[in-house]
């Protein structure tokens, strides 16, 4: 049933490749042609699937979404979009999975820097492109990842040399402005050795169905740090694909802080590889309203010896919303005194909200510090009472302790513009009756 | 200001209060000692409005109304305040915003309007010197990280700010080391006045020393057994709740 319901998006793919970037290449047309023939081969993800039980995709089997040529810039309404621009970042903006050189400010760029789209990596330095792509993360990884590369249409480069510390945050905003449209990018940040750099992604669009597929490949060089921000506020019909893949080189730092607010149905897959002695720190908030259906899933992968991984997710659903969390730490037998710590907190604001939630530790070192903790469930009475016992009325203090829940993982990010958006996003989708927004 | 009569509390089926008689007049400052599961910290809960409890018998007036009729927060908007013995931590909640939030529901209560952000700082910032509490403080979650010492100033800390008309403190005195319990009672001694009325939980008579009561009550097994002058904590002390315990039975 997949296969057929695929090969819609087959003839649609015979349409459109001929368009898409690099066709000069060989060795991207052959990574194309073969990621296709993975995805037809499979379709999309089944239930059946252990890392898909609790996500159906066969929406969008039945829709067919399609890809846009042009990044058509006017079909975005500026005064919505500047919402999410962050002032204080260099912005590039994609519109319908196209880079959008009108829309896109990289002024006082350092010269150092490498920030361009992946069309124009492709022509400029292809080599570099080829060392890069498709390394962090192969097509049987799972089929959208192999939807991802058979179909991107753009994307954007980023190299940071050795020893370049970023001054500006690079903020990359994916847009979708008209329905039933396929969005498929991929990108490719590279922070070489002791470079230092903050990437923010954040994903917005029109409030019709359409299909945001976007795969971010990380590459973080020795002594190197990479903070990486997603705030995935796409329309309340979309359906989004998210996966970002890590390779962290030895004594590297990554800081991932996930902000799942938006779509239908959305999925995050974030898988880290740690060499020596090299940390990671994951942070998610997913919430969930009406019938949102949002997943996230976690790999994080000690390779080596020494290396420390931190994580925290946390979701809040209300209405008939369902959350999934998998997640799973992997210490090798080589990785000896890993030290890892995983924890997955939920909070159903009603009955009819659901959780599935699965972290899984695989260790097969015997010198290990490795934790990891589940919670789900209401807010904590003594809580309440404590409010109330301080003049807060009930319903006051059931908003703010779950206005608190949330904004632990809001305030972690310290660069202001992205926590004020973070803050606006948050608590548009909450109940906030007696939470006064100008004291926060 | 409170009067209680013949108050019977039942957790479950087990009856914790079996008949309790209390009454503190405006500007008093009662104790109540006994020793472990007396009821003491029942009365707290109780007074405070905290779910849970039966209440089978008795009636609970306070400023003339029927208190055990008020929910919590018209409890406390009233002016009834409890300090915790144990104050819960609340991640994500920064103390400045709570203080701010309680004060405000103070006022909205009593028909006045918000406080002036500018004023309600300035008089946030002079209690907390008052407390020997770092300012940063305010911005910190409730009580998220804070030792016992500084969760039990914490809670006085609140108190100076909302100015209560009854304060319950349950057990401050409980887990602190001499020079906390010295600044947190020169906390409390600040806020004695006329129209405050104070009901001092604890299970040491230490805490007496440095916060004076008029009135001692004993509680042993859900009744007032004995009340007296400051003079029966030490006699107390020095017998032992046995003492008094062998006087309920």
């Amino acid at each position: 049933m997949t296969a057929q319901f695929a090969s819609q998006y087959s003839s649609e793919y015979e349409n459109n490749v001929s368009l898409l970037p690099g066709q000069s290449l060989d060795w991207l047309k052959s990574l194309r042609t073969e990621a296709f023939e993975s995805f037809s081969s499979t379709g999309f993800p089944s239930l059946r699937e252990e890392e898909w039980r609790y996500t159906n995709v066969s929406a969008i089997e039945k829709k067919l979404f399609s890809p846009q040529a042009i990044a058509d810039s006017a079909t975005v309404d500026k005064d919505w979009l500047a919402e999410f621009i962050l002032d204080d970042c260099l912005t590039v903006v994609l519109v319908n999975g196209q880079l959008s050189s009108e829309l896109s400010s990289l002024e006082g760029l350092s010269e150092q820097v490498t920030v361009q789209s992946m069309a124009q990596a492709l022509e400029q330095q292809p080599e570099t492109v080829k060392k890069y792509l498709a390394q962090a993360v192969s097509n049987d990884e799972h089929s959208f990842v192999a939807f991802n590369t058979a179909w991107f249409t753009d994307g954007l480069f980023v190299h940071i040399p050795a020893k370049v510390i970023l001054d500006k945050p690079i903020q990359l905003l994916h847009v979708v402005s008209q329905s039933e449209c396929l969005s498929t990018t991929r990108h490719l940040l590279i922070a070489d050795e002791m470079s230092e750099a903050k990437v923010i992604e954040t994903f917005v669009g029109v409030d019709q169905a359409y299909l945001s597929a976007a795969v971010t490949e990380v590459f973080v060089g020795k002594n190197a740090e990479l903070s990486l921000f997603k705030l995935q506020a796409e329309g309340d019909k979309a359906y989004h694909f998210g996966g970002t893949y890590v390779k962290q080189e030895r004594d590297s730092r990554f800081k991932h802080h996930n902000f799942a607010f938006g779509g239908l149905l959305a999925r995050n897959d974030i898988h880290t590889d740690l060499d020596v002695a090299s940390e990671c720190d994951l942070n998610g908030l997913s919430l969930g309203v009406k019938r949102q259906h949002i997943d996230n899933h976690t790999r994080i992968n000690h390779l080596q010896p020494h290396a420390i991984s931190r994580e925290l997710y946390k979701g809040v659903f209300n209405q008939r919303a369902r959350g999934v969390f998998q997640g799973l730490v992997f210490v090798a037998e080589d990785a000896q005194k890993t030290d890892s710590e995983m924890n997955n907190r939920n909070l159903l604001l009603s009955a009819d909200a659901e959780v599935d939630t699965k972290p899984q530790l695989e260790i097969y070192a015997d010198d290990v510090k490795c934790a990891h903790g589940v919670t789900v469930g209401q807010l904590d009475e003594k809580s309440i009472f404590y409010l109330q016992s301080r003049c807060v009325d009930e319903e006051t203090a059931r908003n703010m302790l779950t206005f608190a829940f949330a904004n632990e993982m809001v305030d972690k990010v310290q660069l202001k513009s992205l926590h004020d958006i973070l803050l606006k996003q948050l608590l548009k989708r909450f109940p906030q009756s007696g939470v006064d927004k100008d004291w926060l | 200001m409170l009067k209680i009569e013949n108050l019977h509390v039942s957790v479950g089926d087990k009856p914790i209060l079996k008949g309790l008689n209390l009454e503190i007049n405006a500007g008093e400052v009662h104790a109540i000692m006994g020793p472990n599961g007396a009821g003491k910290s029942t009365l707290s809960h109780v007074l405070s409005g905290k779910p849970g409890y039966n209440i089978t018998e008795g009636k609970v007036t306070y400023m003339g109304e029927d208190l055990l009729d008020m929910d919590p927060e018209i409890r406390s908007r009233e002016g009834v305040f409890l300090a915790f013995q144990y104050p819960v931590e609340i991640p994500g909640v920064s103390n400045i915003y709570l203080l701010k939030a309680a004060l405000n529901s103070i006022r909205k209560h009593n028909g006045l309007d918000e406080v002036d952000a500018m004023d309600f700082l300035t008089m946030v910032k002079d209690k907390i010197k008052l407390l020997e509490m770092d300012e940063k403080f305010l911005y910190r979650a409730v009580n998220e990280g804070f030792s016992g010492g500084e969760k039990k100033r914490n809670e006085i800390l609140q108190a100076a700010i909302l100015e209560p008309k009854l304060c319950i403190l349950d057990e401050t005195d409980s887990g602190l080391d001499i020079d906390a319990l010295k600044i947190v009672a020169e906390g409390v001694n600040s806020l004695r006045a006329a129209e405050r009325s104070f009901l001092m939980i604890t299970h040491y008579q230490r805490l007496l020393d440095y916060i004076k009561p008029d009135i001692v009550h004993v509680l042993a097994d859900g009744q007032i057994v004995k009340s007296g002058g400051p003079e029966l904590a030490l006699e107390l002390e020095a017998k032992g709740y046995q003492w008094v315990e062998g006087q309920a039975a």
